[in-house]
């Protein structure tokens, strides 16, 4: 569902350009809300919620989608927790359509999903696992990297149980909001993958952005 | 022509029954074949796998999904680990789709659709939940819900239509229907027997599990899950090597 927001960037208390490849680790408020800015189109942005106070609890791909009744994430999904809570509300979205089974590439399933040759090339698990030993605050481990989202990601589903990786519907200036209701330690890593169209072969920037 | 059970070397060494809404675990070594039969039809079988030697290797449902294109898990398939690893192969299914997706019930849902029973009441008679019986099998061996993943729903089919909302199939499995396991490495297994989160049965649905092992035959040159696609023969790949690095030892 396409639902525009009002909201203004020159009033947002935060803005942050992620390079691709990058991580970004954020705690956002309750009541706060984050945009998630597709800057140049077609950029996959895999993305993982935790409860700030309790990071075991934490973002549950099948617990939302079976609770929505749909495979796909848009405006009006709510973001449930592993114990059943919600965690953020999808409030806006110029994009229509986002996945949460495709799941995020890591080196390993780059050998079986590409060649045994690209075993060495930079993947989202590796930031993530970066993301986690730089950020000892939070008290986490391999353990706590789970099932995803990827924001701007077209993987359609098909009736005779078939799963395809389309290219993006998402494009330059094409974003997701999500407030808050509960704080929340954000996870981001923007998405290197350089051998499917998940990002038209070619990573580029988000712009993450928060409103009080 | 193959005999259609060649991946069998013999017959079961190993036969057990799980009654309805419990749970249990075992450890498969590679190269056995567990084959799970809904005894009465309609059963629902929660699973999860992971690595014995390094438990931070798990299953990986989105791996398993993308490597193979797929959304539903069906003869052919493998189960893959998050480290582009097979934990096991279906090779053999009576049913035709299992899900991977809708996850595992919890107390409230229980409680919200079948009601309440507590054990100081109806004793082994109580409504046990699907993730509350994953902790307590997974707290055997000091793993909690940080380690829960995605799981498998054996017998279960959940399909979607083409705005992707998700439909619970009644009458995927009848009595008798049976999956095989062919295991690649080794692997601990920890399931349950509680109803499928989506379904939407009146009364809370108590359906047993047996299930038997197997040695497994030498896999052969045209194996319907290595050949399955490209992915698959790298997936196998990286199992040899894995073995080959820890000198067979694993």
């Amino acid at each position: 569902m396409i639902v525009a927001s009002r909201l203004q960037p020159t009033d947002a208390v935060y803005r942050e350009v992620i390079p691709a490849g990058d991580y970004w680790m954020h705690v956002v408020k309750k009541d706060q809300v984050l945009r998630i800015l597709d800057l140049e189109g077609n950029q996959a942005a895999d993305t993982l919620f935790y409860a700030a106070h309790d990071p075991g609890e934490r973002y549950s791909a099948m617990d939302t989608i079976r609770e929505q009744g749909n495979v796909y994430l848009s405006a009006g999904t709510k973001l449930l927790s592993n114990e059943g809570n919600v965690m953020l509300d999808i409030v806006a979205d110029t994009c229509g359509r986002h996945d949460t089974l495709g799941g995020a590439c890591a080196t390993e399933s780059n050998t079986v999903r590409y060649a045994l040759d690209k075993k060495c090339m930079h993947a989202c698990r590796d930031s993530w696992m970066l993301a986690v030993a730089e950020n000892e605050q939070f008290g986490m481990s391999k353990r706590d990297i789970t099932h995803n989202i990827n924001f701007f990601m077209n993987v359609p589903v098909t009736s005779d149980g078939g799963l395809t990786f389309a290219d993006g519907i998402s494009d330059a200036g094409k974003y997701v909001e999500l407030k808050a209701m509960m704080d929340v330690i954000v996870l981001i890593s923007n998405c290197p993958q350089l051998n499917n169209p998940c990002n038209a072969y070619n990573p580029t920037p988000i712009e993450v952005l928060i409103w009080d | 022509m193959h005999d259609e059970y060649s991946y069998l070397s013999g017959s079961a060494f190993f036969s057990d029954i799980i009654p309805g809404g419990a749970h249990w675990s075992l450890t498969i070594k590679r190269n056995h074949v567990l084959r799970l039969i809904d005894i009465e039809g309609g059963a629902n079988v929660g699973m999860l796998f992971y690595n014995p030697a390094n438990p931070l290797e798990r299953y990986n449902a989105p791996d398993t999904l993308k490597c193979q294109h797929t959304f539903k898990l069906t003869r052919g398939h493998c189960l893959y680990s998050d480290m582009g690893r097979i934990f096991c192969s279906i090779v053999r299914d009576s049913c035709g789709w299992h899900d991977t997706v809708g996850g595992t019930s919890n107390k409230a849902l229980v409680k919200k659709r079948w009601g309440e029973r507590n054990y100081q009441q109806y004793r082994n008679d109580w409504y046990l939940n699907g993730y509350d019986s994953f902790l307590v099998e997974l707290a055997k061996y000091g793993l909690g819900r940080k380690d829960m993943a995605a799981n498998i729903n054996w017998f279960s089919k959940i399909a979607t239509d083409d705005a992707g909302n998700l439909h619970f199939a009644t009458g995927n499995s009848n009595a008798g229907d049976h999956v095989d396991l062919r295991f690649e490495m080794d692997t601990l297994v920890i399931f349950n027997t509680c109803p499928h989160p989506m379904n939407a049965a009146t009364e809370y649905p108590k359906k047993p599990l047996r299930y038997e092992l197997f040695h497994a035959a030498a896999r052969a040159a045209d194996d319907c899950c290595e050949h399955a696609c490209h992915e698959n023969e790298r997936g196998f790949i990286n199992n040899a090597l894995y073995h080959q690095c820890n000198n067979g030892g694993l």
